[in-house]
């Protein structure tokens, strides 16, 4: 055989990429559930969330959180008429325990102050901070639109925990990798809703696909004002919200 | 040349098939393998729709009152092990003193559209199942009474 450089560069890739085909083998068999049919994002109306902390526990006990980080939180705003810009903001436990009345100090509610509940998590952006800055691809955003952390990769270096806008992430006490709220993503898969909104009795939170044409999200948006956090950090979040105060941060 | 050449990409192909996770990449600069790990932790909370399968008396009760929309486990927690066995323990029923308060207790910060009380002066110490069905806790309602303690 004739092998001039042309012919041996040819074979070299093509034996390259016949190589790659042999180790990815075939996709994983995934019956019931396709990455592809999905886009998955969380609709939030502060104006139902009654600050119960029962997103909070269920959230906690479904993904075995450890004591004292969560993955989801809820906050209490008490914003005054005279100070709109420095809202009174607390979250005791992360609010797992409900919301006591608030320590003398504090201030309290009265005419020209209003309080309402924020329930806060990941906002499974679109352009997320928190995997842009990953070194090792460790964290990353799925086909179907969900944010997730490999612990079996993540070096525990704490970027992605700087990064996030909406302080979602921790490093976890034991294992020592980021964590952070992955929407229940063995729940969604199965086609159950995630542990929070299976617990919210108001239904203030709502899982939503947006790849779904028959999800209540898509008439909810087109009839509602919807925010999100940070909108000027321009991170295509999906945790949407309806109802939400301009105080709010 | 061409020799070492092809000895040096197989040299390379052999590392990094050997380090590289075979999933790698193939969904973007990630494991995909991670997502099937993930999918597959198991499930605490069983959902709604199961616990209904079986307690659709409950079921009955509840949809013609005010906590139809309240799913089984915001207030029974968290009970995918009692599904998958019902045999091996009846779930704690809750303490209704506490379990109400957790949304019913007055709290400024809450919305105007929820009923919440003072509890202390409201049930003066007793639990509020005393009155109340939980499943229909409006008083009088036909549904709950036909639902006894329900």
């Amino acid at each position: 055989m004739n092998m001039n450089r042309r012919f041996f560069i040819t074979l070299t890739g093509a034996a390259a990429v016949a190589w790659e085909s042999l180790r990815a083998g075939s996709p994983e068999s995934a019956p019931n559930y396709s990455v592809a049919d999905h886009w998955w994002a969380m609709l939030i109306d502060v104006d139902k969330c009654i600050g119960c902390g029962n997103c909070v526990r269920a959230c906690s006990v479904e993904n075995n959180v450890p004591e004292g980080f969560f993955r989801t939180w809820i906050e209490r705003y008490q914003v005054d008429d005279e100070n709109m810009t420095e809202p009174i903001v607390d979250s005791p436990h992360g609010g797992i325990n409900g919301f006591p009345p608030r320590a003398s100090g504090l201030g309290l509610a009265g005419p020209g102050v209003k309080e309402f509940f924020v329930p806060k998590m990941c906002n499974h952006c679109i352009d997320s901070p928190c995997t842009q800055v990953c070194p090792v691809g460790a964290t990353f955003t799925t086909p179907d639109g969900v944010t997730l952390v490999d612990e079996k990769y993540c070096l525990g270096c704490r970027y992605c925990v700087q990064a996030c806008p909406y302080g979602c992430r921790f490093i976890h006490p034991e294992k020592q990798v980021a964590q952070k709220c992955t929407l229940c993503y063995h729940r969604i898969t199965k086609g159950l809703t995630t542990a929070c909104c299976e617990a919210c009795p108001t239904g203030s939170r709502q899982l939503a696909d947006l790849k779904n044409p028959k999800d209540p999200i898509h008439e909810f948006m087109k009839t509602h004002s919807v925010q999100v956090l940070k909108p000027q950090m321009a991170t295509g979040a999906k945790a949407f919200y309806a109802h939400l105060d301009g105080a709010v941060r | 040349m061409a020799g070492v050449f092809l000895v040096g990409v197989t040299i390379f192909l052999c590392f990094r098939a050997w380090f590289v996770p075979k999933s790698f990449g193939k969904y973007g600069h990630y494991r995909a393998d991670s997502m099937t790990e993930m999918a597959a932790l198991p499930i605490v909370h069983a959902g709604h729709e199961t616990c209904e399968a079986c307690h659709s008396d409950v079921l009955d009760v509840k949809k013609t009152g005010k906590h139809a929309g309240v799913n089984c486990e915001a207030c029974h927690g968290p009970q995918a092990k009692h599904a998958d066995d019902p045999g091996s323990g009846k779930p704690v029923l809750p303490d209704t003193s506490v379990l109400c308060a957790r949304c019913h207790e007055a709290n400024a910060a809450k919305p105007k559209w929820f009923p919440a009380v003072n509890t202390s002066e409201h049930s003066m110490g007793l639990p509020c199942n005393t009155c109340h069905k939980p499943h229909n806790p409006k008083i009088g309602d036909d549904a709950a009474a036909k639902g006894e303690n329900k």
